[in-house]
């Protein structure tokens, strides 16, 4: 038997439709929201957190996070005189029912919101296997649940302890930046119930966003600089025991 | 000339077949929006994008309840959004008849911000409950949405001005 050109001309055009459908990859998008004009990230105001849990407990009801687990917490530094190698830290049920009076109220004493700090270079994203969780050209980390194996890789390479597999559906976890609020051009859900204004989302491509002339103006950082992550959750007036 | 060429004719064919049959299962088993931004399914950022909001955010609120933001300007819980304290609501937003806020119980919802707590930043106005009140209901003297508390003194202060 040989290749006659009847079977070459059944061959070739079959093979072309196949390949062009392999290249082929048709844009789909949200209207009016355009992912490369937003570069999101977040404030924290750390002298204007009063410890009162609302943010823990709207992200757990706009985002359905599972009992016991968090996407954001709070946690309540104790630092007594020089230990500032040592702080005391806690956060009991997340700080979602706010925090009981301090044993020991001498030293200082202050709150730290925790949430994911949707690292430009993250680390989660890198090691997972399946490439179900990257970092979208808006600058958010996030999880595609139909990919996710549930292998925890990501949780173990998170620097921050910001991730979780959730126990019903066995996936990796954690925040979205409320990501499904944001593209409606709302602010998160955390950022909306703060009652002080200690959270504030930060849209560092929109020139006229508030967070240019913050960060203009203060002394701010961001959790674990030397891990280079590229954080983009800023915090202002934090101490140096805060890891 | 080769001897026996049919063989490799065979063996190309099984090949070209395998190849092509490679082309069609990859094809089928990728989705399509995958790469399109990187190395992740490009369309799952507009699924994580289309899911429901449950808080509505401030402005909604205000769309309506006007009276509500002017007696908030003339106190401290200016600053405060609608939904700190009444819960989410973009269901009410949504349906203002059929889902209604619930009322809430102000000796329970004021203390979880000024509960006094030696972690608070020392400007934050706070109070230990139990010496300040005794458990009873905030909004027996206080209005919530503009809590500080009108003396007649103050009152008359203000007039003169």
């Amino acid at each position: 038997m040989e290749i006659t050109r009847r079977h070459l001309m059944l061959l070739l055009p079959s093979a072309a439709v196949a390949w062009k459908y392999v290249l082929a990859g048709t844009p789909e998008s949200a209207p009016n929201y355009k992912l490369t004009e937003h570069w999101w990230g977040m404030l924290i105001d750390i002298p204007k957190c009063i410890g009162c849990g609302s943010c823990v407990r709207a992200c757990a009801q706009e985002n359905d996070v599972p009992d016991g687990y968090f996407r954001t917490w709070v946690e309540r530094y104790h630092v007594a005189d020089w230990e500032i190698e040592r702080p005391e830290v806690e956060s009991p049920d997340g700080g979602m029912q706010g925090f009981p009076p301090n044993q020991d109220s001498s030293g200082k004493n202050f709150f730290v919101p925790k949430l994911c700090n949707h690292c430009a270079d993250s680390p989660c994203t890198q090691v997972c296997p399946v490439g179900a969780t990257f970092r979208s050209p808006d600058g958010v980390v996030l999880i595609d649940k139909t990919y996710c194996l549930g292998c925890r890789y990501c949780i173990q390479a998170c620097p921050y302890g910001c991730r979780f597999l959730n126990p019903k559906s066995n996936t990796a976890e954690k925040c979205t930046l409320c990501y499904h609020r944001i593209t409606k051009g709302l602010t998160t859900a955390c950022c909306e119930v703060c009652p002080t204004g200690a959270r504030q989302l930060a849209d560092l491509k929109n020139p006229k966003d508030p967070i240019h002339e913050f960060l203009r103006t203060h002394s701010v950082q961001v959790l674990k600089p030397h891990m280079a992550t590229g954080a983009k959750v800023f915090y202002n007036g934090m101490d140096g025991s805060v890891r | 000339m080769f001897k026996d060429i049919e063989h490799l004719v065979r063996l190309a064919l099984v090949m070209a077949i395998a190849a092509v049959a490679f082309v069609l299962v990859r094809a089928t088993v990728i989705p399509r929006s995958f790469g399109q931004y990187g190395h992740y399914r490009g369309a799952a950022i507009t699924e994580i994008a289309s899911r429901p909001i449950t808080f509505a955010g401030h402005q909604a609120c205000e769309g309506c309840h006007t009276e509500v933001v002017d007696q908030k300007k003339l106190g401290k819980h200016v600053v405060v959004p609608c939904e700190a304290c009444h819960g989410a609501l973009a269901g009410h937003a949504e349906d203002p008849a059929s889902v209604t806020p619930a009322k809430l119980d102000t000796a329970v919802l004021c203390a979880r911000c000024h509960e006094a707590n030696a972690a608070k930043p020392k400007t934050f106005p706070q109070v230990v409950t139990a010496d300040h009140s005794g458990g009873i209901a905030c909004d027996t003297c206080h209005q919530p949405h503009r809590p500080g508390i009108e003396t007649a003194a103050k009152k008359i202060a203000e007039g003169k001005k």
